[in-house]
């Protein structure tokens, strides 16, 4: 359960957030927006990437502030260019990464990233140079990278916009096959089918909070 | 895109060497190049770094890949050797840089990052005591060959915008916003590698 109790943030002067209040338990959460509405912070508050100028961020129950490193363990983060976050120079060892702490064998290590390369059809690609993959099997090796270490919560913040429809879709896919609670910022708004929750943010602030439809119709309205 | 020290998959003698001894030959033909000052030396030693790349089953292509940046380079300080010490010298300066970066490629090309890293904290460990962060070492080094084609494709990004908006005589217009996106990658990096928790 992620709980975001009146929070603000500002950079300087300029804010960003006002008073955002809201408790989120449903499974796939959606979050629309124009472009500087505040709806990436809102999602880097998830992680404590952005910690709340006001109020406060909980996720099951851990205080982003106090307990940042045990929220990140939970709270696994797409970005919208892979490329920024694709750490090692090969696939195998970028997803191997995010278990350099981990308490494991070397083989349950190799298993585990095994088993996620094959997951994300990235098996075949191991040992080549990550910057080497097209843009859609990047942003998938993104994915892996961060569900190998099995997080409770998945934020992504625009993850399909610099892909095509297909590879988009292949990323909806996977997300639709995920077992993790989905926090997904996108201005794909098709891919919000089937979501439990959406909410929409304009001029730093949550205007609206219902069912994709809903939500939907709301923001074209908003930016019609 | 480059390649230009990344990891190729392989199975060979060289491949299978563990990432302590390559990184140890590498330190070790370093600090005794010096003692190279004949061409006849200088070209062996050249010649043996080129059979471990056969060794190592790597092709002619990924040799001269790691070679090519340095063409500039070489001339530059081959040129300036050729007017100050004569011919044999200059062929000894410029052997002694191309075999350290020939075998330093040959180190990285036949050794994952990760095997690099692991060797190099190992290493830097017992310098914990004064306050060294192995880790933290071991990860700049990830970084900084991860860095390298990144680097390169935004160079290439930049120069195709320059070329279409006609203004490939210009090095402003190219340092500049070469600069500040490398500048912007490394924040998006940096937050990136918070999100993954590098900092807890």
């Amino acid at each position: 359960m992620i709980e975001v109790d009146h929070v603000s943030h500002s950079y300087g002067e300029r804010v960003v957030l006002r008073d955002v209040d809201v408790r989120l338990p449903e499974r796939r959460v959606g979050v629309i927006g124009a472009n500087g509405s505040g709806k990436s912070t809102f999602v880097r508050l998830l992680n404590g990437l952005v910690l709340p100028t006001e109020g406060r961020v909980r996720v099951n129950g851990l205080d982003t502030r106090r307990d940042g490193r045990a929220v990140r363990r939970q709270v696994g983060f797409c970005f919208t260019n892979p490329d920024a976050q694709i750490v090692m120079p090969t696939v195998r060892e970028d997803v191997a990464f995010g278990l350099r702490r981990r308490r494991m064998t070397g083989t349950e290590r190799d298993a585990l990233v095994r088993g996620v390369l094959a997951r994300f059809e990235l098996a075949d690609h191991a040992d080549h140079p990550a910057h080497l993959l097209s843009g859609g099997q990047k942003q998938l090796l993104a994915l892996a990278a961060v569900l190998v270490t099995d997080p409770s919560v998945l934020v992504l913040d625009e993850p399909t916009t610099l892909l095509d429809l297909r590879n988009a879709r292949k990323v909806a896919g996977y997300l639709d096959g995920l077992d993790q609670q989905v926090v997904l910022v996108t201005h794909h708004l098709e891919l919000l089918e089937g979501f439990d929750r959406v909410l929409v943010f304009d001029e730093a602030r949550l205007v609206h909070d219902s069912t994709p439809d809903d939500a939907v119709a709301f923001y074209r309205k908003l930016m019609a | 895109m480059t390649t230009l020290g990344l990891y190729l998959p392989g199975s060979s003698l060289v491949h299978r060497a563990p990432a302590g001894v390559k990184l140890a030959v590498l330190v070790a033909v370093g600090a005794v190049s010096f003692l190279l000052d004949t061409p006849w030396q200088v070209g062996t030693a050249v010649g043996l770094v080129v059979l471990g790349y056969v060794v190592a089953g790597l092709s002619p292509l990924s040799l001269l890949r790691q070679a090519r940046p340095l063409l500039w380079l070489l001339l530059a300080v081959g040129a300036f050797h050729v007017l100050v010490d004569g011919w044999a010298r200059a062929l000894v300066v410029t052997g002694v840089i191309l075999l350290l970066v020939l075998l330093a490629g040959l180190v990285t090309l036949t050794t994952r990052t990760t095997e690099l890293v692991e060797t190099l904290v190992r290493v830097l460990g017992p310098l914990r005591r004064i306050g060294v962060d192995a880790e933290r070492v071991g990860l700049l080094l990830a970084l900084s060959i991860r860095s390298v084609p990144v680097v390169v494709g935004i160079a290439e990004e930049v120069r195709d915008a320059q070329r279409a908006r006609g203004l490939q005589g210009s090095p402003r217009a190219y340092a500049v916003p070469l600069v500040i996106r490398s500048l912007r990658h490394a924040d998006a990096l940096g937050e990136a590698l918070a999100a993954r928790g590098v900092d807890d």
